[in-house]
């Protein structure tokens, strides 16, 4: 019964395919002599030197990551707390308000959620000045809103597989709650908070609608700058700007896999070493 | 005295006389606690940046456009002497019920929302399953590539797919050099191209909560419908899929309400034709400039997408309220 029927595994092959595909001709094309993208003119590297000259795409790509940073790290702090709060703190007034409030943005549709924060801060400089104009800082407000769902989730589902005996424990043995959350909480559940920064990080460093909404001039994410060149047809050097990405995200993510694998084995193998020791 | 000691001895009686102490204790007094702090911020965060800018949306759906900077006219007026004016016009939504434009392309959206998410359903569903019922080394592994689109660029995603639908592009160029047609396939810009898009861009939301619902199915449920003679088919129907119907519903919910409100897909892969509602707010706001209308299309959606955003919220504390 184990094992996989052809039909399941043929679906399987099939649907990796599909997904990656795409993208494996993307990369192939990025090193196409022609520039005419998808007529194979012969092996080169130049659209990757063109990339790099190009100050525009420099300048966008430093703002984006500027943003995705603060985003992210903000967004993680939110969402931790937010995660705490759903997952440890039982019922208490307004709940059922947060739980709608903080998964809500996971599938709002982009236009809403962008048009309705740049209502937002317009109504708010008329009313109160701040913030003035749009820019850096209202899109890394509107970038923290939705993406600290996310990390709200990640914390929340990792907080509720984790054993509250460990920190019922420590609050038994005297420890104040904030001193049980940073002795023992956090620790536990730092990979699933990195992991959350990291989420936070791409969705901001990806996101096109809501950017486009609450940015001002002059601050053009990178994929403002991408959308804008995209609209006009296809050119060599986004591709080479795409593998790019891919590569940087692939990698990050092999070596990010591969260190939360080896720390799930090394605290596997510390609960079998304690059981073994009280025995 | 070295100065280090200084500095802990002033700390020590900031900690017992300072503003801390006294702010904590009378928050004590009153019943608060650090459990309040901690869920106030992100509380007061989502409040004032998610569920009051919808307020506002719904305030500027009903006030009547003007040429300035807020192209919108003010609701509440002071006309003179403490007389305030409340003007609320209904004009946008009545302008969304006359011109057939709008109501087609919630139609339309809905449908191809629709369509794109039964399709993911069942790509995505033997996807789920296989990983699920591969040897356990190679699971994560799966998992991984199923993520990895997803952390990569969508707008990339989708702007390979340029290369590969259009007229000179990788499918027609194959077909042509094999002789199997002469001319260009028109699949760029058509409702094809989008239904691609949007399967493509959406498929791993479909899988990973399908994964996980199936993950935690048990074997043995099945091995005992077939010692009782069920065919596998059968099994699968009656037993494996209202087992992971969490999931199924989750995955659904998680393609079909971002799909609906899908602008960058139709803008960049669907053709003129292909009315999609939040290209049609995109224009209104972007081309148009009429903030109210684009409020109202936005309001109208939101309506459209309560249903489906509950369905997906109690399915959502379901699989986390599983765990426990």
């Amino acid at each position: 019964m184990n094992r996989r029927s052809h039909f399941v595994t043929a679906m399987m092959v099939a649907g990796f395919l599909f997904l990656y595909l795409p993208i494996v001709l993307m990369i192939a094309f990025s090193f196409n002599e022609s520039r005419l993208v998808t007529v194979w003119g012969g092996f080169s590297t130049k659209w990757y030197g063109e990339l790099f000259r190009n100050q525009q795409i420099l300048g966008a790509a430093w703002l984006s990551f500027k943003i995705a940073a603060m985003n992210a790290t903000g967004a993680t702090v939110l969402g931790t707390l937010a995660g705490l709060a759903l997952a440890r703190f039982g019922h208490f007034c307004g709940r059922p308000l947060l739980t709608g409030l903080a998964t809500a943005p996971l599938v709002m549709p982009e236009v809403i959620t962008g048009l309705s924060l740049l209502l937002l801060f317009v109504a708010m400089e008329q009313a109160i000045g701040w913030p003035e104009g749009r820019g850096i800082t209202t899109i890394t407000i509107a970038h923290m809103t939705f993406s600290m769902a996310y990390v709200t989730v990640v914390v929340q589902s990792r907080l509720a597989t984790l054993d509250e005996s460990l920190e019922e424990a420590a609050m038994d043995l005297g420890a104040r709650p904030a001193k049980v959350f940073f002795l023992i909480t956090l620790p536990i559940i730092l990979p699933a908070i990195l992991a959350g920064w990291l989420l936070a990080f791409t969705l901001s460093w990806d996101d096109l609608v809501i950017t486009s909404f609450v940015t001002g001039p002059g601050s053009s994410t990178l994929p403002v700058v991408i959308f804008s060149k995209v609209r006009l047809g296809v050119s060599p050097d986004i591709n080479a700007l795409a593998t790019l990405l891919v590569l940087a995200v692939a990698t990050f993510t092999t070596v990010f896999g591969l260190y939360m694998i080896r720390q799930q084995k090394r605290r596997d193998l510390e609960v079998q070493r304690a059981i073994a020791a009280n025995e | 005295m070295s100065k280090p000691f200084l500095l802990g001895e002033l700390l020590a009686w900031i900690r017992a006389h300072g503003p801390w102490r006294w702010a904590s204790q009378g928050l004590r007094a009153r019943g608060y606690s650090g459990r309040t702090l901690v869920t106030a911020v992100p509380y007061l965060w989502l409040a004032l940046f998610f569920l009051l800018p919808f307020l506002i949306v719904l305030k500027i759906s009903v006030s009547e456009m003007q040429l300035a900077m807020p192209p919108y006219q003010p609701l509440v007026s002071w006309i003179s002497d403490g007389v305030i004016a409340l003007r609320i016009s209904f004009e946008n939504y009545l302008f969304l019920l006359e011109d057939s434009l709008y109501w087609k392309s919630y139609l339309n959206s809905i449908r191809t929302a629709a369509i794109s998410t039964v399709i993911c359903l069942l790509i995505g569903y033997p996807m789920a399953y296989g990983i699920a019922r591969s040897p356990a080394a190679w699971r994560n592994l799966l998992l991984l590539l199923v993520m990895l689109p997803f952390w990569t660029s969508f707008l990339l995603r989708v702007y390979a797919w340029i290369g590969i639908l259009k007229n000179n592009g990788v499918i027609n160029n194959l077909l042509m050099a094999l002789g199997i047609i002469d001319e260009p396939i028109v699949m760029l810009q058509t409702n094809f191209a989008m239904y691609i898009g949007i399967v493509y861009s959406y498929l791993p939301f479909m899988v990973l909560p399908l994964y996980t619902a199936i993950e935690k199915l048990d074997q043995s449920l099945l091995e005992a419908a077939a010692n009782l003679g069920c065919r596998p088919v059968k099994a699968f129907f009656r037993i494996t899929v209202p087992l992971t119907m969490t999931g199924i519903i989750a995955g659904c919910m998680l393609v079909f309400i971002p799909a609906v409100g899908e602008f960058v897909i139709p803008a960049l892969l669907g053709g003129p034709d292909s009315l999609m509602i939040g290209r049609v707010l995109w224009e209104e706001f972007f081309n148009n400039r009429d903030w109210p209308v684009a409020s109202a299309v936005a309001i109208v959606m939101l309506f459209v997408l309560v249903i489906p955003i509950m369905i997906y919220q109690r399915s959502q504390g379901q699989q986390l309220g599983a765990h426990r």
